[in-house]
């Protein structure tokens, strides 16, 4: 069976690795002086979409929604062999929340027709929340199956997988169409393929609505087959096709900032500065020292 | 759910672990007991599950004046679809204000859901919950629940506000309030709620489940040792482990150290692991990010080794040693050995 699969990413500021380049002079962040990266846990869930892709058949989509910009994580799933990609990014889409998010995600996702599975990282790595996935399920209807280390079988109509809970594993099964959230313990992503980086590392999102994937049908006029895979068969060049709100036909007031009930009242930059440590010298004799001390008051025993 | 005349209920949540109601849950409860007296409104519980109304008491003497129970056998064990509508569909007839949920496994399945269906805000992995008022142009607002949480990798601390949408909710992790005193004096009421869903919502199916038992107690622990993203290796956490194992402690790890494998994620320590409030806690190759000082910032004693002096682990720190520490733990081993 052949599978329908969308992989929903984010392009986040990397929390992970931060250097002083990205410091305020007053110990805070400077959150806009971090490097943009493709969230880790998005980016395992794009590989087992083409891990299923290539052992079942079928097509893998990716869907991002952010500023123009975020259309490198589409250019990076394309490198890494993604089939299609789009670009949700408009104005009204800005200051979104977990569940306008979810809102104009779903609306996107009700574009591209008949789909077997929905795949996201289990969270991301600038807010944390893992709330889109779950929210996106129901906006869909889907069933879903949330903390994901290991994909164990898609069969005819089902797919069984297991899913990490609190201080063990549990093997669920969920009828297709499914909504699944992937962790990292699932796989180690794959590289970007150096081929695919020269075909597509001047893509560019065009606006095309309504949807329209005939491009991606080797035998269609306006398809434009850019390489042969290794079966043989012909592979047609991906877009990064861009939507606005009016190709997916959101509501104004769901999305954005409007469409969110969550506001940030207050902000506060945390200053990471040394503070009142006694500070021990690392010698045999600042060590003993310490440990005496610790004895002493009967913290150590 | 836009009205916000009256002050509703806060309700949280409770899940159910072997029987026995989490300790979140019940950390919960003390901390919904302090809000609605701030709200001047009740407690109310939600118990779902199979033989679980035996649970009650305990969740009225943690500070529930209410008990919701749906006790049903199709509702063991947790399935996300079913939990969400019997939940939704009970907000939705007694229109509580505040709704609060573990930010367990579970917890962080079912609460997105449930804000979904409802079209409510939800705020995840708070490490305050507070009352404060808002003003915009257009109002004021009184009694608003903040919701107070680390984001954007820990370097800035937001506070959340849901201003128009009831109930106001939020999920927090395990050990940020302190666990209840039972009150055995306390008197509330149990509440029975039908169960009745459709087949579909059951299209889920739980084939196994594999709980290895804890052997990690990170929260009793009195002495852990911690490492971070400096212990470099998986073989660089046998250091970390020996010198736990010396001054008779647990090992403990920082999110990098558990994503890179090194250790289980049993041992995490910060606001996505345990919160922990040891007699000693040493931080090891742990820079200090502050979703991990969320976790351990309370230990009495706080002790950091780190080869850069600037890790903000040392403001939290009450001793700090600048060095490696693949060298200066091995000299702590020694001198702890020959202190006897």
């Amino acid at each position: 069976m052949s599978l329908r699969i969308v992989v929903l990413a984010k392009q986040v500021p990397d929390t992970q690795n931060i250097t002083g380049q990205a410091m305020n002079e007053d110990g805070t962040v400077n959150r806009a002086a971090l490097p943009a990266v493709f969230n880790p846990e998005d980016l395992n869930a794009l590989e087992e979409a083409l891990r299923l892709r290539e052992s079942h058949g079928g097509r893998v989509t990716v869907i991002t929604m952010g500023p123009p910009a975020a259309s490198q994580v589409l250019r990076e799933s394309l490198y890494r062999g993604a089939d299609e990609t789009i670009l949700l990014s408009d104005g009204p889409f800005a200051g979104a929340d977990t569940l306008a998010t979810s809102y104009a995600l779903a609306m996107a996702v009700r574009r591209i027709g008949p789909y077997d599975l929905i795949f996201c990282g289990r969270q991301a790595i600038d807010g944390d929340t893992a709330q889109v996935g779950p929210q996106l399920a129901e906006k869909l209807g889907l069933p879903q199956i949330t903390c994901v280390s290991r994909i164990d079988l898609v069969d005819d109509g089902s797919i069984t997988a297991t899913r990490s809970i609190e201080g063990g594993f549990e093997t669920v099964r969920a009828p297709l169409p499914a909504l699944l959230t992937i962790t990292g313990e699932a796989n180690d992503p794959r590289p970007p393929s150096s081929r695919l980086v020269m075909t597509y590392k001047h893509a560019d999102a065009e606006l095309h609505r309504p949807y329209d994937d005939s491009y991606l049908d080797p035998e269609d006029a306006g398809a434009e087959v850019c390489m042969i895979d290794r079966h043989g068969r012909p592979v047609c060049r991906a877009r990064i096709v861009l939507w606005d709100i009016e190709a997916v036909e959101a509501r104004r007031d769901q999305v954005g900032l409007r469409g969110s009930p969550t506001r940030v009242k207050k902000i506060t930059s945390v200053q990471l500065f040394p503070g009142e440590a006694m500070m021990v010298e690392p010698t045999d004799e600042g060590v003993t020292a310490l440990v005496r001390e610790l004895t002493e008051e009967h913290i150590l025993g | 759910m836009a009205s916000t005349d009256g002050i509703g209920e806060v309700w949280v949540f409770v899940q159910v672990d072997n029987g026995c109601a989490a300790e979140v849950s019940l950390e919960l409860l003390g901390r919904a007991r302090e809000l609605a007296a701030e709200l001047r409104t009740t407690v109310g519980a939600l118990l779902l599950g199979s033989r679980v109304t035996s649970l009650a008491e305990g969740l009225i003497q943690a500070g529930a004046d209410s008990v919701y129970v749906a006790d049903d056998g199709s509702l063991a064990p947790y399935l996300t679809q079913p939990y969400a509508r019997v939940i939704s569909q009970l907000i939705r007839e007694r229109a509580p204000e505040i709704v609060l949920y573990g930010a367990t496994t579970t917890g962080r399945d079912l609460a997105p859901r449930i804000a979904s269906i409802l079209r409510t805000g939800l705020t995840a992995d708070c490490t305050d919950l507070r009352i404060g008022s808002h003003s915009t142009k257009e109002r004021e607002y009184e009694q608003l629940l903040y919701q107070i949480r680390p984001a954007f990798g820990g370097n800035i601390i937001a506070t959340i506000i849901s201003p128009d949408h009831r109930p106001q909710m939020a999920t927090v992790r395990e050990g940020v309030f302190r666990l209840p005193v039972p009150d055995s004096r306390r008197r509330g009421k149990i509440v029975p709620v039908p169960v009745a869903l459709p087949a579909e919502e059951f299209s889920v199916q739980v084939i196994s489940r594999s709980l290895e038992e804890k052997k990690v107690d990170l929260k009793g622990a009195s002495i852990i040792v911690t490492g971070g993203a400096g212990v470099g290796s998986k073989d660089g956490f046998a250091l970390i482990r020996e010198l736990a194992d010396t001054l008779g402690g647990v090992a403990g790890a920082t999110r990098a150290a558990v994503d890179a494998g090194w250790i289980g994620h049993e041992h995490q320590i910060g606001q996505t692991g345990t919160t922990v409030r040891p007699k000693l806690y040493i931080a090891a190759g742990v820079s200090g990010s502050v979703q991990h000082r969320a976790g351990m910032a309370e230990s009495a004693r706080i002790l950091a080794i780190d080869t850069d002096p600037h890790a903000p682990i040392f403001s939290v720190a009450h001793y700090g040693i600048v060095g490696d520490l693949h060298e200066v733990i091995p000299r702590i081993i020694r001198a702890y050995r020959s202190k006897a």
